[in-house]
Formats: C-alpha cells, sequence, structure tokens
C-alpha cells in the first residue's frame, strides 16, 4: 500500500484515501476546437494513452481527505512516486523530474 | 518415553507430556512438540497423502516450508482449519488433527490407483485430456475434476472464532529470530527507536534451536538464545513477536503479519481473538528469513522416511526424535555431513553416506571415519524400496555400473541451500544469480530493505551474527565480533539431472512434492515448447502448491535450464507473491465479518419497513423494500396489488435512497449545462426537469430530476447507485477541466429523506399537512418545485411522476421522514393507502416506458438510441459527451434503439435478457437483433409488457419479431414503450 504525498494536504497518507483518476496533462477541447476535430483526432483525445513503461504523469484523487484532485509522477517500473504537484500547475519537465527523484534518494540516504 | 524420543535431547519438556489424537488414535508428545514431531517419537512417519496420485507421504521438512504433511485440525463446526502443515502446528492436550486427502484411511486409499495409472497424468493432463466429446462435460470430466480437485475439506459452516486487525508503524521491522535477525535486533534496540522482530515459530532463535552443541563466544547457543532475549524483553521499544508471520511485503514499507494467538491452546474459546492481522508501516526493513535446505531430485525421493538432512537434524536437536534407527545420507553437499554426524552421536547408524561429488574435504571424511561412517563418492540412489515407509534403497556407481541395495529405515538427502527471498521479490528487490552457492541472491533493494544471514548468502552462525548486527546499527556503530565454534558451511554442487541406469520415463523423481510435479513432467514441458519458466511453471504447476515452491523452484530451474539449454541467470526465476505460507480468510477479513463485511446503508424509514414485513433487496450499498407481502402472498400477488392499489388510489414509497447533490455557485447553471445534455439556462427558479447525463463517450451516464431551488442553487438527484460515481465525475470536471466556474458540490444523499406519493388521491392526502404552498394544480403544476412546511417540518415539495400518476416527492430532514411517513399512513387510511417497493416502482415506471440506467441501457446507449433526443439540447455550443454523439458510429444507422415489446400471448411473460431474432428457424448462430431488457406483467393492462433493445427498433413499429426460448419461440410485436395512459392524463387528475 503506497504512501502518497497530497500536494493540497501537504502531507503523505496512505493510499487507502486515494483513488487513481487516470493519465495526466490530457487536455479536453474546449466548444470551438471540438467541432472541427475529425473523429480520428477526437477519438485519440478520448481513448489513446500513453501507456508508459517508466516515469508517467498521472492523476489521483485524495477523495477519503481533502477532496482534490492532483497531479503525480509515478514510476510504472519501480512503482515508486517520484513527485506530486497541484492540479492546474504545468507537465513537469524531465529535468524536474531527475531534481525531486535525486531529491528523494537523498533523503531517504538521510534515514 | 516414546521409542524414537532420544534421551537428554531436543528442548521438549519432557515433564509435560500432552496426549493428541490424529486419525482417531491417541499420541502423547511433549510440550514443544509440533504434531510431527510427536508423530515421528512414535515411529510414525506416514502423515499425508500426494495430491495427484495419492502417493504415501511423510515429512520433507521442519519447519513451515514442508509439502507433504499437510493436516487438518478439527476444533468442532466450524471450526476445521485444513491444509495445516504438521511440521509447525504445535501440540496441545485433545488437538484432534486429520489426515487429507484419503479415502476411507491413510495406510489404504482408494485414490492411489492415479498412481497406478501415473503413465496417464503427464505434464498438461487436464489440458490435454478433458477436450472432448463436449457431452463428457457435465457426467464424467467435471465431477472427475471435482472429487480430484482441492486439498482438505471444505468448511461446512461459519467460521465462529473472532480475528482482529491493527496497524502499526516502526522505525525497524525485522523478520525473522534466527541468529541473524537477533544481533540484528540487539544492535536496532540500542537506537530507543521502535523496534518489532517477528518470527513463525513459537520460540525464536532459529537454526540455533536445531544445533544445540553450537557455542557462540564460548557460551552454549541456547544460554546466547536466552541473554539476548532477557535484553530484548526489557528493552521498551522492542516487541518481540512469536507465531507471527510476515505474510507480504508491499509498497513503501507496508508489511502484514498474521499473529496465531490460539492455534497452540487447548480449549481455545469461541468469542477469544484467534489470530490478528498486523499492518505494520516500516521506517526500514531487516530481512533475516533464513534459507531452505533443497531436496535431491531422484527415483523415488518421495518415499516417507526420506527427508531433508536439515529436518533429521531439527527432529534431533530441537525435539529430541530420531527420524530412524538406520539412516543413509544422500547429498551434493557438505551440510549433510554434519547432519550425519548429529545423528550418529546420537546413536543412530548412519549405514553411508552417498555423495553425488568425486572429491570430499578431508575434515568430513576424517569426521565420518571417526564415527565409523562409510562415504560413498562418486554414486547416487537410484531407486528406494518399501511402500508405506522406506525399506531400503539402492546405490548406483554409474562409473562402474555397480549397484548396491542397502536397507535403511531414512533417508537424509541434501541438494544445497536456497536463499529465501520471498519478502525480498515481494518488495520488488532485484537478484542475481550466484553461481558459486547455485542461488539467487538479493541485488539492488527497491525498499528501504535489506537482506541479512542465510537469506542474503551469509552462511554459518558468525556470518549472519555479524551481518544482522551490522544491519541492525542506525549509524555504523562499530563492529561486533561474535566467534562459534561451528564447523566450515562448506560447499555443494549444482544438480541438474542425477545419473541413474533406470529409464527416465520409468522414475519417479519428484521436483514438487505437493503437485506432484516429476522431473519428467518439466522436460516433457519443455519438449512441448515451454521455454519460459513461467510458462513451464503453469503448465507443469510446479511451485503453484500452498507450499508456493520454497523447496521446488530452484529444483525446477535447473531441470528446465538444461533441459531449454541456457544457463539459468538467463532463464529467470519464477516471482514469488504474497502470502508466504497460507493464510487464513479469517485473517484476512478481521472485524470485517458477517454486517460489518459491507456496508449496508438503511434509510430512516426502514425500519418501519422492516416492522411492517417488507421483504429487502441490495441496491448498491442500500438495502431497499422490494415489496410488502401481505398473509399468503408470493412476490407476484403482493406487486400485482401494489400497483392496483397506486394506480387506483393511493400508493407511497421509500425514495430517500436517491443520490442528491446540492450544486450551488454563481456559476451553478453555467456548470450544469456542461454535466448534463438538457439546458439549464432558462429554466425558472421553482421549476424541476428530467435530467440527462453523458460521460464524454456520449453514452448515458446517469440521470434524475433536477430542481432549480435559485438563481445559483440545484437540487440534483441521481440514480441510487449512481450517486457516488456521479459525484466524483462532477467533482473531477469541475476541478481539472472547469476550474475557472465558481461552483461548490456537496452530496446531500442522507440529508434528505424523501417520500414519493403516487396516484389520483395524492394530492387529498398532503394537503392538510403541508403549509406555505398551494397545492392547487394551478399554482403548482407538474414538474414544479416548492418550499414550504409539511407537518410543521420544512420541505422541499417535487410535484413529479415516475409513475404516470399524479405525484409528489417529499423531501424533508432526514430525521423527520420515518415521524412523517406514520403520519402519511395513518391519515391514508381513508384512501387505503399502500406502501410499495422497488419491484411495484419498476413495474409501473415500466408501464410508462421511463428508463432505468444500467438495465434498459448498458453503457453503449445514447439518448437518441434510448428515444430520449428531446433531452439533449441543440443550441448548447459544448457539454460533457456532445462531441462524441457527433462520431460516425454514433449517428450511423442500423444501431439498437429502445422499443416495447408485446407477446402474442398476453400471458407469456419474457425472460429479461432474452435474444431477439427476425426468423426462429434460421440456422444457429443466429443473427442476433437485441435483447429484452425489462419484462413484468402489468396488471392494470391485463397482460406482460416488455422492453427491448433492438436493431433499428424505431423502423420496426408493428413489425413481429421472435424471442427463442429452450422450448419455444415467443412471437412479438413492436411497440412504442408506453404501454399505459400513453397521453398522460393521470398526471392532472385534479
Amino acid at each position: 500500500m503506497f504512501e502518497i504525498h497530497c500536494p493540497y494536504c501537504n502531507e503523505k497518507r496512505a493510499e487507502i484515501e486515494f483513488s487513481y483518476a487516470g493519465e495526466a496533462h490530457i487536455v479536453r477541447p474546449n466548444a470551438k476546437q471540438q467541432p472541427v476535430m475529425s473523429d480520428e483526432d477526437w477519438s485519440r483525445y478520448m481513448f489513446i494513452r500513453d501507456n508508459i513503461r517508466g516515469e508517467h504523469a498521472e492523476r489521483w484523487w485524495h477523495n477519503a481527505g481533502c477532496n482534490m484532485f492532483f497531479n503525480a509522477i509515478r514510476n510504472t517500473v519501480t512503482d515508486k512516486f517520484v513527485m506530486t504537484y497541484k492540479m492546474g500547475s504545468p507537465r513537469r519537465t524531465a529535468k524536474q523530474i531527475d531534481v525531486a527523484r535525486e531529491t528523494n534518494t537523498a533523503d531517504k540516504a538521510k534515514t | 518415553m516414546s521409542a524414537f524420543r532420544k534421551a537428554g535431547r531436543g528442548i521438549v519438556d519432557s515433564a509435560k507430556a500432552i496426549n493428541f489424537t490424529f486419525d482417531g488414535k491417541t499420541y502423547q508428545g511433549f510440550e514443544g512438540d509440533t504434531v510431527a514431531s510427536a508423530l515421528l517419537a512414535s515411529g510414525n512417519h506416514l502423515m499425508g497423502r500426494s495430491f495427484k496420485y495419492h502417493r504415501p507421504r511423510g515429512v520433507l521438512g521442519a519447519g513451515s516450508e514442508e509439502p507433504n504433511a499437510l493436516i487438518a485440525i478439527d476444533r468442532g463446526t466450524g471450526r476445521v482449519t485444513p491444509n495445516v502443515r504438521a511440521t509447525t502446528q504445535e501440540i496441545y492436550e485433545g488437538l484432534n488433527a486429520e489426515s487429507q486427502n484419503r479415502s476411507p484411511n491413510l495406510k489404504f486409499d482408494m485414490g492411489a490407483f492415479n498412481n497406478a495409472f501415473s503413465i496417464f497424468f503427464p505434464a498438461g493432463f487436464y489440458n490435454k485430456t478433458f477436450l472432448w466429446p463436449k457431452s463428457f462435460w457435465d457426467k464424467v470430466y467435471e465431477p472427475f475434476i471435482r472429487n480430484m480437485a482441492g486439498l482438505g475439506p471444505a468448511p461446512t459452516a461459519d467460521d465462529p472464532d473472532v480475528y482482529a486487525s491493527s496497524y502499526g508503524h516502526c522505525e525497524t521491522l525485522i523478520i525473522g529470530g534466527g541468529p541473524a535477525g537477533l544481533a540484528a535486533a540487539l544492535a536496532a534496540a540500542k537506537s530507543g527507536e521502535p523496534v518489532i522482530l517477528v518470527d513463525e515459530n513459537p520460540q525464536l532463535g532459529g537454526s540455533l534451536l536445531t544445533t544445540p552443541t553450537i557455542e557462540i563466544n564460548g557460551k552454549p547457543a541456547r544460554d546466547w538464545i536466552a541473554k539476548s532475549l532477557k535484553i530484548l524483553s526489557k528493552a521498551e521499544n522492542v516487541t518481540l513477536m512469536t507465531r507471527t508471520t510476515a505474510t507480504g511485503y508491499y509498497h513503501d514499507n507496508f508489511v502484514a503479519l498474521v499473529e496465531r494467538i490460539t492455534h497452540h491452546v487447548p480449549n481455545a474459546k469461541i468469542g477469544k481473538v484467534r489470530e490478528e492481522l498486523h499492518r505494520i508501516r516500516a521506517k526500514r526493513v531487516i530481512l533475516a528469513q533464513g534459507a531452505i535446505e533443497r531436496p535431491l531430485v531422484f527415483n523415488g525421493n518421495d518415499r516417507p522416511g526420506v527427508m531433508l538432512a536439515s529436518a533429521a537434524q531439527a527432529y534431533l536437536g530441537q525435539y529430541g526424535v530420531a527420524v530412524g534407527n538406520e539412516a543413509v545420507v544422500f547429498t551434493s553437499h557438505d551440510t549433510a555431513y554434519q547432519a550425519a554426524f548429529d545423528l550418529a552421536d546420537a546413536n543412530i547408524r548412519i549405514a553411508a553416506i552417498i555423495d553425488v561429488r568425486d572429491e570430499v574435504q578431508n575434515d568430513l571424511t576424517e569426521g565420518a571415519t571417526q564415527r565409523g561412517i562409510k562415504i560413498i563418492r562418486s554414486a547416487v540412489i537410484s531407486k528406494t524400496f518399501g511402500t508405506l515407509r522406506i525399506k531400503a534403497c539402492e546405490i548406483y556407481e554409474p562409473e562402474t555400473g555397480i549397484k548396491t541395495k542397502i536397507r535403511c529405515d531414512a533417508l537424509l538427502m541434501s541438494g544445497g541451500w536456497t536463499p529465501s527471498l520471498h519478502l525480498w521479490s515481494h518488495s520488488k528487490g532485484g537478484i542475481k544469480w550466484d553461481a558459486d552457492i547455485a542461488a539467487y541472491l538479493p541485488d539492488v533493494a527497491n525498499e528501504n530493505a535489506v537482506c541479512v544471514g542465510a537469506c542474503n548468502g551469509d552462511f554459518g552462525i558468525a556470518a549472519a551474527l555479524s551481518a544482522g548486527h551490522k544491519a541492525g546499527q542506525k549509524t555504523g556503530g562499530g563492529r561486533k565480533v561474535y566467534k562459534t565454534n561451528e564447523a566450515d558451511f562448506g560447499t555443494g554442487v549444482v544438480n541438474n539431472g542425477l545419473p541413474n541406469y533406470i529409464d527416465t520415463a520409468k522414475q519417479k523423481a519428484f521436483v514438487d512434492f505437493q503437485n506432484d510435479v516429476t522431473e519428467k513432467d518439466i522436460k516433457l514441458a519443455v519438449l512441448e515448447g515451454f521455454k519460459s519458466i513461467e510458462h513451464v511453471k503453469r503448465y507443469t504447476t510446479n511451485g503453484m502448491a500452498t507450499d508456493q515452491g520454497k523447496t521446488s523452484n530452484l529444483n525446477a530451474l535447473e531441470i528446465a535450464s538444461k533441459a531449454v539449454g541456457k544457463p539459468i541467470e538467463k532463464v529467470g526465476l519464477t516471482t514469488f507473491r504474497p502470502p508466504y505460507t497460507p493464510t487464513t480468510f479469517g485473517a484476512l477479513t478481521g472485524y470485517r465479518d458477517a454486517e460489518l463485511f459491507d456496508p449496508t446503508r438503511k434509510t430512516s424509514i426502514d425500519p418501519w419497513a422492516e416492522a411492517n414485513g417488507a421483504v429487502f433487496e441490495p441496491v448498491a450499498h442500500w438495502r431497499r423494500a422490494w415489496y410488502f407481502p401481505k398473509a399468503g402472498e408470493d412476490m407476484h400477488a403482493a406487486v400485482s396489488r401494489e400497483c392496483k392499489a397506486t394506480r387506483d388510489s393511493l400508493g407511497i414509497f421509500d425514495a430517500s435512497t436517491l443520490g442528491k447533490i446540492e450544486v450551488v455557485g454563481p456559476d451553478a447553471a453555467k456548470f450544469m449545462n456542461l454535466m448534463y445534455t438538457n439546458p439549464w439556462s432558462a429554466l425558472p427558479v421553482g421549476g424541476c426537469r428530467y435530467g440527462l447525463m453523458c460521460r464524454e463517450d456520449g453514452y448515458i451516464y446517469d440521470d434524475g430530476v433536477v430542481g432549480r431551488m435559485a438563481e445559483d442553487r440545484f437540487h440534483v438527484t441521481t440514480t441510487t447507485g449512481g450517486a457516488p460515481r456521479v459525484y466524483r465525475h462532477m467533482e473531477d470536471y469541475l476541478q481539472t477541466e472547469f476550474p475557472h466556474l465558481d461552483v461548490w458540490l456537496t452530496s446531500t444523499t442522507e440529508q434528505w429523506a424523501t417520500i414519493a406519493i403516487n396516484g389520483p388521491n395524492a394530492r387529498k392526502l398532503i394537503e392538510p399537512f403541508v403549509e406555505g404552498i398551494d397545492l392547487s394544480p394551478e399554482a403548482f403544476p407538474h414538474m414544479k418545485l416548492r418550499e414550504g412546511k409539511i407537518c410543521g417540518v420544512p420541505t422541499r415539495l417535487f410535484r413529479v411522476s415516475f409513475t404516470g400518476e399524479l405525484g409528489f416527492e417529499i423531501n424533508v430532514p432526514s430525521h423527520y421522514g420515518r415521524a412523517l411517513w406514520e403520519t402519511l399512513m395513518e391519515a391514508g387510511k381513508q384512501y387505503e393507502i399502500c406502501p410499495y417497493g422497488t419491484e411495484t416502482m419498476h413495474v409501473l415506471r415500466a408501464e410508462k416506458g421511463f428508463i432505468i440506467v444500467g438495465q434498459d441501457t448498458d453503457g453503449t446507449v445514447t439518448a437518441h438510441d434510448a428515444g430520449m433526443s428531446w433531452a439533449v439540447s441543440k443550441k448548447k455550443k459544448d457539454f460533457v459527451g456532445k462531441r462524441s454523439l457527433a462520431r460516425t458510429d454514433l449517428t450511423a444507422n442500423g444501431r439498437k434503439h429502445l422499443v416495447g415489446l408485446l407477446t402474442e400471448d398476453p400471458n407469456i411473460v419474457l425472460e429479461e435478457g432474452a435474444q431477439i431474432v427476425t426468423d426462429p428457424n434460421q440456422p444457429i448462430p443466429m443473427d442476433m437483433l437485441g435483447h429484452v431488457t425489462s419484462s413484468y406483467w402489468s396488471e392494470p393492462l391485463g397482460r406482460s409488457i416488455a422492453m427491448a433493445m433492438v436493431r433499428d427498433g424505431f423502423n420496426r413499429m408493428d413489425e413481429t419479431l421472435h424471442v427463442p426460448m429452450p422450448n419455444m419461440a415467443h412471437k412479438v410485436k413492436v411497440v412504442k414503450p408506453v404501454f399505459y395512459d400513453p397521453k398522460g392524463e393521470k398526471l392532472n387528475v385534479v
């Protein structure tokens, strides 16, 4: 059972308080974009996901806590959370993820 | 003393005799004995029958790795525990154990015919054999497989015992209380931070308990254990847990511990906690699980009396039991010599040591010579003799071809050691192959964890002690030197197929003892094309029994790797999964048993329904009144009466379970416009509208009536089962797609009790109780809502109808629900008011053609398909699902449509789910047009009615179709799905 850091509560809580909510940073086309999208483009938005082997940007919902949706970077191979961040903030760059991973390792070494 | 008990050996308490029964016969053992050690002390080796061939089996091991000696512990009705390992079950006064997998008894087992025909049971037997003819399935194959399947007796009654669960945290969790674990605990205790040490056995000490001659720093090992335990039990920060198995290691150092609290206690009372599941989150984990000795794979290696050398050593060292009078030792590893020497020193005759290797170290040959033990090198055992116990074995020397038969009543084998990586692997720690010890060892950690002692390849007691000490220290506080008098741990060789002059096909060389997988089976699987070790495992079932392949995995791997022609490290290792040892459902369930297993939600009116004879049905987590039978009525009669009473005069229904969400804020209408297909901006305050919700895929997701309480406030209702997912759906969009909207969502399902009043007398019933609302049809028309008071209580009163009758839904704060219900029941007597349940509600709505989301729709139905295009706004630029509704597939011809069906014979009530075709005589497979979604007897119409999803249904009005059933095909006519009062006149009764 994971321990997940909720960026709104700013606290690590047990996975039992959370629900997974799919891939992050998939932006819904707005009312102007939708009518001019082909079926193929629309189905890509609807159904096609990256299914990444490695560090995956995904959403979680703190439904038994503060009720907020947030973003996370989780490694799908090692099942390790690298970082979590608030909804609406931009996709994390590879460099930001590297820094977070190194900080985690350094924190762990301290304990 | 029993015949095989050795005076002065072992740590059982010979002053405390304990009587127990095994298969009805009484045996005596001592406090500290297991069932296995006590039976062996009486000379009884036969303890079980194997799973597939029903071969007689004795113990292989002395601990939790045991594959053979599985017994059932019978403590009375509902308290039978099957598949308990006799090697770990402590005896207690009155213990009642039974052998398994045999009929009529252990010595004579009818099932053993499988053994005689074992040539017919190769790997993949079931897959290959039970294929055809199809007609054999019901009468021949299935009963046969059912009879063969399963280990031990299934429970026949509810388990009356109590199981507990708890959460815990610690700084350091140490798993395994042998020398490495104890040394780690001693070092970790000094930090002052919380330490938990767990061990599956009743006593801490691990291998030190079984090797009494060992001295640590000049003192007997037992004294060192006693001293260590004294220190640890005094330390306030240390928790010692025995009889506790770490069954699984999960993410972020979350470990499940199952503590067996009363498994060793006589007459354990019902109501006392039997097991407790501790869920521990540890900062760091030290794994000191030790290693398990590997059997040798040779013809006849499963005869009772054939066991691991370390097991024989443990029975002698820990329990003072001789496993026989004359033993043969068969080994490929040096450690078996120490076992042989221990036994010889206890005056057990060692007839010979058979070593597969050409060379043996001098100190071992000297030790053997001193004790008069003959060593035969470069030799193997080619067969064993005896039925229920080994009587003799045949030694074969491949180089010379010499065969010698020697008498023995025990055969001790050793194929080296397998470090226990189970929990390490659960934690996704990496592993690497170590050619020197021919085993996998821990590699890179994935959690804050470390392996110490034999499970890390630190073999030998001194090595384990210092590794444990080093790991236990919080910060590198210096080395501690442990000196012991142990012999060198020694080495061994890999065995991936021992030579034998007997044809492989005729050998019975077992790899997995519990699942009866032989060397031949594994070779056959590879021959048939299973090259991946995961496939070999599944095809042969090697390692898939309740022992999780603790003694078989590496032997299988070595045999498979040779057969595939690849080095072991290229073949890989099968995945270890929790639980480490079989875990009871009781432990997993804990307190969440019976009514606490899953919450049952009840409305405030539920107690009235119960007191008035309602039959209930579960709807999502709710229990709802299904129907209210009067004396002598069955469901059909009750529902027909309830329907008629409602249509004729007055019905009352508890609709409190409807999901309710309060949507509030300056942008509430904008938000509603995006979440529902309908338009909301123009809905006036005090107006209601049927709302239809899609997901982004355009299919119907939920529905319900929505009332506008104020410009910025909507009272949204959802289906009973849909409330949680609708709420999540709304929150998700609000937070992630429409965060610019100023809206707040609150689930209010449980804040309101909702009573639906339907029928021509509905208005008359409530009129006297309502204050502040003009109920006249002109002032309060259909699909409006008003706020006021009823019986002096604030109410949100909706004029809506799910029945087609004049109807009101009265919402009052939940705790007033029952009082209001009872008041209305009393006042309704003059109208012969009839309480009705969900079944009548379903019938009444079907008569009107109203859909139930999830019954008439299935997640692939659009509003258009359901005949509800009117609910989809054409003007709105955007709503969730809008773009998908324009997809080519969703606008194409030939989609299924929701229609009504009338059977030609009005008395036939179709089966829901039944398929619909144009021609019932067409060849199979028929072209199926759709299926029946709702079907009922309609009392007011005096005939059956049905709704169905039918391909191109809107264009098939009045067409005759057929519903084929096993006996005959029913003729049906396609109609519009409104059967009752199509003009809706009944809504407007004055």
